[in-house]
């Protein structure tokens, strides 16, 4: 069912972790669905050359897929600047994989909503202009976990 | 590598004892049942030679049990075959449990998509159903109650006495499923007051392809499979004669066995949960601790998702199974566990565990191990702390 590299990615997860003192952290998922990410960057500016993404951790609750997605997405980013990193789809992650079942797919997505998160509060810190697309994507990450927690609020919060 | 297999609630492979009973009847005594020649006989004596047996075995008597091809056939015909013999009589309305194996979930739902009525018993957090409400939920309406006997994840078994006892008052059929605690639980279909019971030959080291469905004499059901009239016409399709001559011979096997084999196999499934729950922080023990099938272990692990658990441990060697979401389509995780109150965490983070006829001492002691080595390598990844 799944193949080659997403068991090596599984089995061998690359860039697990966290970043003391990230330049931006990205949390998506929720426990209700069985996928909890949270993803790190640190950021690195050489000379006058836009900043790129120098070191990407991640820390994963999830299946096998849900582990293999975020090594991928590390893999992905690493050395890219925010406006390539931004460019990244889910397409690019099943790709990678050299394919995802399709009742995984879910967990393509899943990192790049990480991923997009950790721009957002990245670009919000240094307090540079959101992208609309960017702005877009934030807004409805956010507008789904709060429908998630509404619906399932009695099973998250129970004793 | 020799894989440790933790899954025989899943399945069970056959016994060699078993397939030795069995050859004969695959070319040799091959026949239809329903022939008239001699060797039609010889086929239809070894059937009829498997319904004696499996009919003392649970204190039922040989024509009361209909063989079938699976449990999932068994538990579709009695919840179908009660509601639709007795719908003209204003009987509309079927109680189950809310942990039914999928089987007699969706075949519920099928009849309330047919216009009847379903009702769903909860349980307490170990997975027994709650007696109280069971009678509350009777009404002049209702016509079947079926409850699970032993839970095929949690391994939590319902006191099936007492139910079938307030069935028995009420005067409404009571049908339990008893695939996984055959051979495990002694059954007195008279005792416990039961109408119909499921059985199967695969999770007691028979063939796959066997089961049967203990039906009460006096009991009218109406079959949903017609054809040539086999099983007195409730249950058309050519006799399966080497699966049944399989699992005659599997429950010949219980009658002189079960009871050591259910001490020996409670003696490591309790090694297997002490040994996890001692070695590895924060997990938990789900369904109920002492009255649970004597091969069954339900553990949590809190920081750690279950399906991501079972494929570490399956490259590590050892075989288990979980009611893992991220394979459904909803992502929600088991509604056993669910139905039980568990939080998503432990939900999410749960394996089934299950030993069998041919688990050792030193296979399970291996297996603790492989457990520590494998969550320690997975809490690496998790942002969970525990």
């Amino acid at each position: 069912m799944y193949s080659k590299k997403t068991l090596q990615h599984f089995r061998s997860p690359h860039n697990y972790g966290e970043i003391k003192n990230a330049d931006g952290v990205g949390e998506a998922g929720n426990i209700v669905c069985g996928d909890v990410m949270s993803l790190y960057l640190k950021m690195k500016k050489i000379g006058k050359k836009e900043p790129v993404i120098d070191q990407v951790k991640f820390k994963t609750y999830g299946c096998a897929a849900a582990i293999a997605t975020s090594s991928a997405i590390t893999d992905l980013v690493k050395g890219k600047t925010i406006g390539e990193s931004l460019k990244i789809s889910k397409n690019d992650i099943i790709d990678f994989l050299e394919g995802l079942p399709p009742i995984k797919i879910h967990c393509s997505i899943l990192a790049i909503d990480a991923l997009d998160e950790a721009i957002y509060q990245y670009l919000i810190d240094q307090k540079k202009p959101i992208p609309a697309d960017l702005q877009k994507k934030h807004e409805r990450i956010t507008f789904s976990r709060n429908q998630i927690e509404e619906r399932y609020k009695k099973w998250m919060t129970k004793k | 590598m020799k894989k440790i297999y933790l899954d025989y609630a899943a399945t069970t492979p056959v016994d060699p004892r078993v397939l030795k009973a069995m050859m004969p009847y695959f070319s040799d005594k091959f026949a239809n049942t329903m022939s008239l020649h001699q060797m039609g006989q010889v086929a239809s004596d070894a059937v009829e030679n498997s319904r004696k047996i499996i009919a003392s075995f649970i204190k039922a008597k040989p024509e009361e049990i209909y063989f079938t091809s699976s449990a999932t056939e068994s538990n579709n015909l009695a919840l179908k075959g009660i509601t639709f013999a007795n719908r003209e009589k204003g009987k509309n309305h079927v109680i189950i449990s809310s942990i039914e194996h999928d089987c007699v979930l969706e075949s519920s739902r099928w009849l309330a998509r047919q216009g009847f009525k379903v009702d769903e018993i909860n349980v307490d957090k170990y997975g027994f159903i709650n007696i109280n409400q069971l009678k509350k939920l009777i009404t002049s309406s209702t016509v079947l109650v079926s409850v699970i006997h032993g839970n095929n994840e949690i391994g939590t078994i319902q006191d099936i006495k007492t139910i079938g006892k307030i069935c028995h008052q009420k005067g409404v059929y009571f049908h339990t499923d008893a695939s996984q605690s055959l051979g495990k639980v002694n059954i007195d279909v008279e005792k416990m007051k039961i109408d119909l019971l499921t059985a199967s030959s695969h999770k007691i080291y028979g063939p796959k392809g066997a089961a049967i469905l203990y039906i009460k004499k006096g009991v009218i059901i109406e079959p949903i499979i017609h054809g040539g009239g086999h099983e007195k016409g409730l249950r058309s399709s050519t006799s399966n004669v080497p699966a049944i001559v399989g699992m005659g011979s599997a429950v010949e096997i219980l009658y002189k066995e079960s009871k050591q084999e259910n001490e020996k196999q409670k003696k490591l499934r309790d090694m297997l949960i002490n040994g996890i729950l001692k070695n590895i922080k924060g997990t938990h023990l789900n369904g109920h601790p002492v009255n649970r099938l004597s091969n069954n272990a339900n553990i949590s692990f809190p920081s750690i998702e279950g399906e991501s658990l079972l494929m570490e441990l399956d490259f590590a060697g050892v075989e288990v199974s979980t009611g893992s979401a991220c394979s459904s389509r909803n992502l929600m995780p088991s509604h056993v566990l669910m139905a039980c109150g568990a939080k998503p965490q432990i939900a999410h983070g749960s394996i089934r565990l299950s030993v069998g006829r041919f688990t050792t001492e030193e296979e399970i002691h291996k297996a603790i191990k492989i457990f520590v080595k494998v969550v320690n390598k997975l809490k690496q990844y998790s942002p969970f702390k525990v």
